[in-house]
């Protein structure tokens, strides 16, 4: 039985008929064609699927995308404001804060949030907040760095 | 200095991975794609007695459930390359058909036309199983055990002695022979893309197409094409952005085949994205080895001979290269020491569990792991220093090639050097009076040093399964941009913008002109692909070769555009030029109303080669030029890696101090990414070391199936790493680039493992295995059993 | 990965809830924040027929302080209870204990309510409700009841909230005098659940001896449980390093001690000991 919902994405209030069961990343990427938030493990470990709900860094795989009715989405492809990149996404760039880039949107949500909350973390802070992601590719190294960059502490 | 080849330069494929526009196999989309999903066998051992699948098959959204009677011979076994004397290599079909033997292995599959109704539709296919008893012990298998294969009477797979030199009487003429029991335990790779395919059948054109998440696009278009019986040139095979391998993706698999072939049964597209169970349960494992060491030395330190007797774990099936990762350690097994005798014994075996194959390093983190614990070993019965007992037994840097026990030459090296540039970052000799004073006060703190070699850029064609060489084509558009076609394919490690480097440097054009095309075997020629440490030593020497060859073209077109003899005319920041005092003989010449040209760049040379209205004579049109690059011989990449930890006594939990590591990867193209591999390396040591394992039960099911159980490391749980380098070049390609993608992992786990044995010596520990868990250490701690 | 097929109700209020609860009591599960519910469903552990999310319930998500008794709403999310500035000062076990539950986006959906309801043996807020002695106040069409945190947890997965009631409060009477309280906890290094978690709140008296003490164990039984034998030997003693150590010594009498692949029965009384001693020793230090 499908649910009338509405969602506002990236600034854009999406209408749609949906299975209560339809998770709020399958929404993203197969309703609404947002690709760039992953899917890494089935089991809210991995952080791959991580988004912004109502300012909010939450895992978009345990969530249902009903939950979201009503609800204010941010996804990676809608965090870089007016073609501007976020600092937490030239962070990245700069000091390589990533290879396979699988993991990588939903780093870059974290720490985001994590600078939100905290704008002048330490490195043991930075890692605290990146808890909840995985990345198999860097390190972290690097990723401690990018979030340093965005913080503008390099 | 170059402007771009050394330097830290930002990645080119950077802008879209960090805005979520990059494309993975599952972010493609096409029209009327039907989606699959796998029954996977409970047991890890079993007969299938039947399958009804009547309801599953009346389920809504079900197009279709496929098992192994339906696809009998029409798709071909999975393959394994390796070729080895006496190799068993069980028929390994696409589905099951009778017989199952690991859990996890494809028995159903089902065909939808979305992904919840695939799945839901698995719970409806009723199995009726006849479980059989499991062998999942390898020294069991070995022993006799189960069969996993009752035709085969034994769970033998293969049977192989290597090394060269006396052993035996190597070691009966030692001072001191030291022996120990190693474990490496089987892991599980996790890229954290798991695998996916979406294939697309045109049966007008009969036309295949493959989007795969894979490492060997090329090697896999011939593999499907054997497997599917479609022409190889009508089978294209993509691998789109790939979430990494390490390895894992460095493989052929029966999923990849089976959707190709429902996309053909149905003429629509066909998509099936792995879930992270599955990755875990029936995506290959790595390591899985049990061996025996014995290591002779005098009382002086000399290394005599070492034997190495090893079980290496199979599984139950043989992947793409299963059988080989254990011939990879008994080549490194002579670490970066000087050894007159080595013999390795393996004795290879089937257990009912997901195939083993090469994860990041491959058999060569065994070999170090093997000979780094046996130096320490030594250094231990002997008393003396480790630091101390590894330099005894290098081979000068005059030395190379220095040929092995093993077989091989390595190519270039100074392992001094790279030990003296960590001993001083750590400052050992401080470290080490810290630790004594800390031992002092009943501190538990070690100090680990692992100096490594390792064995990459794979390799010459002679010494792999299927070619080692890569491939490169480089051309220059009529507009002046610069294409790159490599056969590399790569997946993170950043060759789109390396490769460019080395294009924008050597054609004198801008960085952002140069693009970098991989993975697509309609528009590439073929390729070998990435692995072993190969993308830059093998993969950019092609590139560097075919940018040499397009200079000389170009050059031709250019001295021909200036009125000048090839030799007359250099080439310098992207402009050819006429030599100097050339250039004063064409002044003078006389005759030419408008001022003779002394220059012209290289986007003119193009644009002329693509016009061809003046052009030499059998000059071929356009500005292209492709290199196959066959390397004569391996790279060895090598380091120093230095830790200090310290273990809370009560708990048995580890402390990292400090990370020193000094790699040697020859030439450095691109340091930002060298670090990055590095960084990445480590800290998948740091997951063997300390975390992770897959577990299996007496039955043979995964207990470590899913991240909840199965602990990769995390960024809290890492310290940090203070890295340097030291350049050797390599004399094998004109670069002198050696390879670093795995050098990190095959150089930190010893270094980890020996420093928390250090720690613990004083209470007589001389060996822990892998994973190092707080438990095993609170337990010889406390002397509790 | 994907769930089975459910029906999805969403009450307004609470009142609406606990009718809808009533009416499909055996087929209906509750969904607060989904972070234990959500993994169960994907993994097909869990299957319910019909969800009913109090989400959109107003006033079900709040953190109050009145009449020598904070009251918290059982909506409220960990990072709500971990950022809170109120409860820094009155009652810091609190944000300490949910700064120490998953990862920060796990803190910003799951609830300290969904969290007791679900009674996962290696959660944390069962330890720190145990050593605060709180009371939980499950509502249902029948009205409030009063549950002490001794009696809510039952066994593995199962609490005393009864078919058709909701968990809708938890209280805890204000910490007062020289109180001193920490939470400890060896991580599962995959999941990040409890090993061995000790919550400990301890009251000194005049004479700096100690007054009253709570503590609450989990990730070490089938539920999380009060160590009474602790808590009694630290009664009256003074708080130094010997009798700190021998009340820790009994954190698990009596109490069948959980193994598994990362930690053994016997590692897990030992670790359970040592972190009793840690958060006990932590607990007093503070208590100044």
């Amino acid at each position: 039985m499908k649910k009338a919902v509405s969602i506002t994405v990236n600034g854009t209030t999406h209408h749609s008929e949906i299975e209560p069961r339809l998770l709020l990343v399958h929404y993203l990427r197969d309703v609404l064609g947002l690709t760039g938030t992953h899917v890494g493990c089935e089991t809210s470990i991995c952080g791959a699927c991580t988004v912004m709900i109502d300012g909010q860094s939450t895992k978009s795989c345990t969530m249902f995308a009903i939950q979201a009715d009503g609800s204010s989405v941010t996804t990676i492809e809608g965090l870089a404001a007016n073609g501007a990149l976020h600092p937490v996404q030239e962070g990245f760039w700069e000091r390589h804060g990533l290879q396979c880039g699988y993991c990588t949107p939903g780093m870059i949500m974290s720490g985001a949030q994590l600078l939100e909350r905290n704008p002048n973390p330490s490195v043991e802070e930075i890692r605290h907040g990146l808890e909840g992601n995985l990345c198999r590719c860097t390190g972290y190294q690097h990723i401690v760095e990018a979030v340093q960059h965005a913080a503008g502490k390099s | 200095m170059a402007k771009y080849v050394g330097q830290r330069v930002k990645r080119t494929e950077d802008p879209r991975l960090i805005t979520g526009l990059g494309h993975y196999v599952d972010d493609i989309k096409l029209p009327d794609t039907l989606y699959v999903a796998f029954l996977r066998s409970m047991y890890a051992h079993a007969k299938i007695k039947s399958i009804d699948v009547s309801e599953a098959s009346h389920a809504p959204g079900v197009v279709a459930v496929y098992t192994g009677a339906d696809i009998g011979s029409k798709v071909g076994p999975v393959p394994c390359a390796g070729a080895l004397p006496g190799l068993k290599v069980p028929d390994y079909r696409v589905l099951a058909t009778d017989h199952v033997v690991f859990a996890g292995q494809p028995v159903a599959a089902v065909v939808a036309t979305d992904r919840y109704a695939a799945r839901d539709a698995i719970d409806l296919i009723m199995v009726d199983y006849e479980e059989l008893p499991a062998v999942v012990d390898v020294e069991q298998a070995a022993k006799g055990g189960p069969l996993v294969y009752e035709e085969y009477g034994d769970n033998i797979a293969y049977r192989l002695t290597s090394g060269e030199g006396d052993i035996e009487a190597a070691l009966k003429a030692s001072d001191k022979v030291i022996k120990q029991k190693i474990v490496h335990q089987r892991l599980i790779p996790i890229a954290m893309e798991p695998r996916g395919v979406l294939a697309r059948y045109y049966p007008g054109e009969q036309e295949l197409t493959i989007w795969s998440s894979t490492q060997i696009p090329h090697l896999l278009r011939t593999q499907l094409a054997i497997m599917l019986g479609v022409p190889e040139n009508k089978v294209r095979v993509i691998a789109p952005e790939v979430g990494g391998g390490f390895g894992s993706k460095l493989n052929v698999y029966a999923e990849e085949a089976l959707v190709g072939w429902i996309s053909m049964q149905h003429g629509k597209p066909a998509k099936w994205i792995e879930t992270r169970r599955e990755n875990m349960q029936a995506t290959i494992h790595g390591r899985g080895q049990i061996g025996y060491i014995e290591i002779g030395c005098k009382n002086d330190g000399t290394i005599t001979g070492l034997r190495y007797n090893v079980f290496a774990d199979m599984g139950a099936y043989l992947q793409l290269l299963t059988p080989a990762i254990p011939t990879l350690t008994g080549l490194m097994l002579s670490g970066c020491y000087k050894i007159a005798a080595i013999q390795m014994n393996v004795t290879a075996v089937f257990t009912n569990k997901m195939s083993t194959d090469a994860y990041r390093g491959a058999g060569r983190p065994e070999a170090t792991q093997v000979i780094e614990r046996a130096m320490d070993l030594v250094a231990a019965e002997l008393g003396k220093d480790v630091v101390e007992v590894r330099r005894k037994n290098f081979p000068a840097s005059t030395e190379f090639p220095f040929k092995t026990a093993t077989g091989l030459f390595y190519d270039s090296g100074n392992y001094e050097l790279a030990l003296d540039k960590a001993l001083g970052m750590a400052d050992y000799k401080s470290m080490r009076e810290a630790q004594k004073k800390a031992r002092d006060q009943g501190r538990l703190v070690g100090i680990g040093v692992s100096t490594y070699v390792e064995i990459c850029a794979i390799g010459p064609s002679q010494a792999t399964p299927a070619g080692g060489w890569e491939s490169a084509t480089v051309r220059i558009e009529p507009t002046g941009k610069v294409t790159i076609l490599t056969g590399a394919s790569p997946h993170g490690q950043g060759q789109e913008t390396s490769f460019a480097q080395l294009a924008a440097d050597e054609l004198g054009v801008d960085l952002n002109d140069v693009t970098v095309i991989h993975g697509d075997t309609s528009i590439v020629q073929y390729g070998i692909g990435t692995f072993g440490s190969r993308g830059t030593a093998v993969g950019g020497t092609a590139v560097f070769n075919a940018i040499q060859k397009l200079k000389e073209k170009a050059t031709q077109l250019a001295a021909h555009l200036l009125g000048v003899e090839a030799a007359a005319v250099s080439f310098k920041e992207g402009r050819f030029s006429v030599e100097a005092a050339m250039a004063a003989t064409v002044a003078n010449s006389g005759g030419s109303k408008s001022e003779p040209r002394t220059s012209i760049s290289i986007q003119e040379v193009a644009l002329a080669a693509h016009v061809a209205h003046k052009i030499p004579p059998g000059f071929e049109p356009g500005l292209s030029a492709t290199n196959f690059f066959e390397p004569s011989n391996f790279t060895f990449p090598f380091g120093t890696h230095i830790v200090q930890v310290e273990i809370d006594k009560e708990t048995g939990e580890i402390q990292f101090q400090r990370y020193v590591a000094v790699d040697d990867c020859g030439k450095v193209l691109n340091p930002m990414l060298v670090d990055g591999q590095v960084h990445g390396g480590i800290v998948q040591s740091i997951g063997q070391a300390l975390y992770e394992e897959a577990v299996y039960d007496e039955q043979g099911q995964l207990l470590t199936g899913t991240l909840m159980d199965y602990a990769l490391p995390k960024a809290t749980m890492i310290p940090w790493l203070e890295l340097d380098r030291t350049e050797t070049p390599s004399p094998v390609n004109p670069m002198g680039v050696k390879g670093i993608g795995e050098a990190g992992t095959i150089g930190a786990t010893p270094a980890i493992v020996n420093a928390v044995v250090d720690a613990l010596s004083p209470l007589g520990v001389r060996h822990l295995d892998m994973p190092m868990k707080p438990e095993n250490i609170w337990r010889i701690i406390n002397k509790v059993n | 990965m994907i769930p089975a097929q459910f029906d999805y109700l969403a009450p307004k209020t609470l009142d609406e809830a606990i009718a809808l609860l009533a009416q499909h009591a055996d087929d209906a599960k509750i969904l607060a924040g989904g972070h234990s519910l959500i993994p169960a469903m994907k993994l097909r552990l869990a299957m319910p027929q019909i969800l009913i999310d109090i989400g959109r319930i107003q006033n079900l998500s709040y953190i109050n302080e009145d009449g020598g008794q904070i009251r918290i709403g059982a909506m409220t999310t960990h990072y709500q209870l971990e950022s809170s500035t109120t409860l820094k000062q009155i009652c810091p076990l609190l944000p300490e204990t949910a700064a120490q539950i998953g990862d920060v986006q796990v803190r910003n959906k799951g609830t300290i309510g969904g969290s007791l309801a679900h009674s996962d043996p290696a959660a944390d807020w069962p330890a720190a409700i145990i050593a605060l002695r709180a009371e939980l106040v499950a509502t249902s069409t029948k009205g409030d009841r009063v549950i002490k945190c001794d009696d809510f947890f039952v066994d593995l997965l199962t609490t005393a909230l009864e078919p058709g009631e909701i968990l809708r409060e938890i209280r805890i009477a204000l910490p007062s005098g020289r109180t001193g309280q920490a939470y400890m906890k060896v991580a599962q290094p995959a999941s990040g659940f409890a090993v061995a978690g000790v919550a400990v709140t301890i009251t000194r008296d005049q004479q700096g001896r100690c007054q009253s003490a709570g503590v609450g164990v989990t990730g070490v039984a089938s539920k999380a449980y009060r160590a009474v034998g602790v808590e009694n030997a630290l009664i009256g003693g003074p708080l130094d390093a010997q009798s700190i150590s021998k009340a820790a010594s009994t954190v698990t009498d009596g109490i069948a001690i959980n193994g598994d692949l990362y930690a053994s029965e016997q590692y897990r009384h030992h670790l359970a000991q040592v972190y009793a001693r840690r958060a006990i020793e932590a607990a007093a230090q503070r208590a100044q």
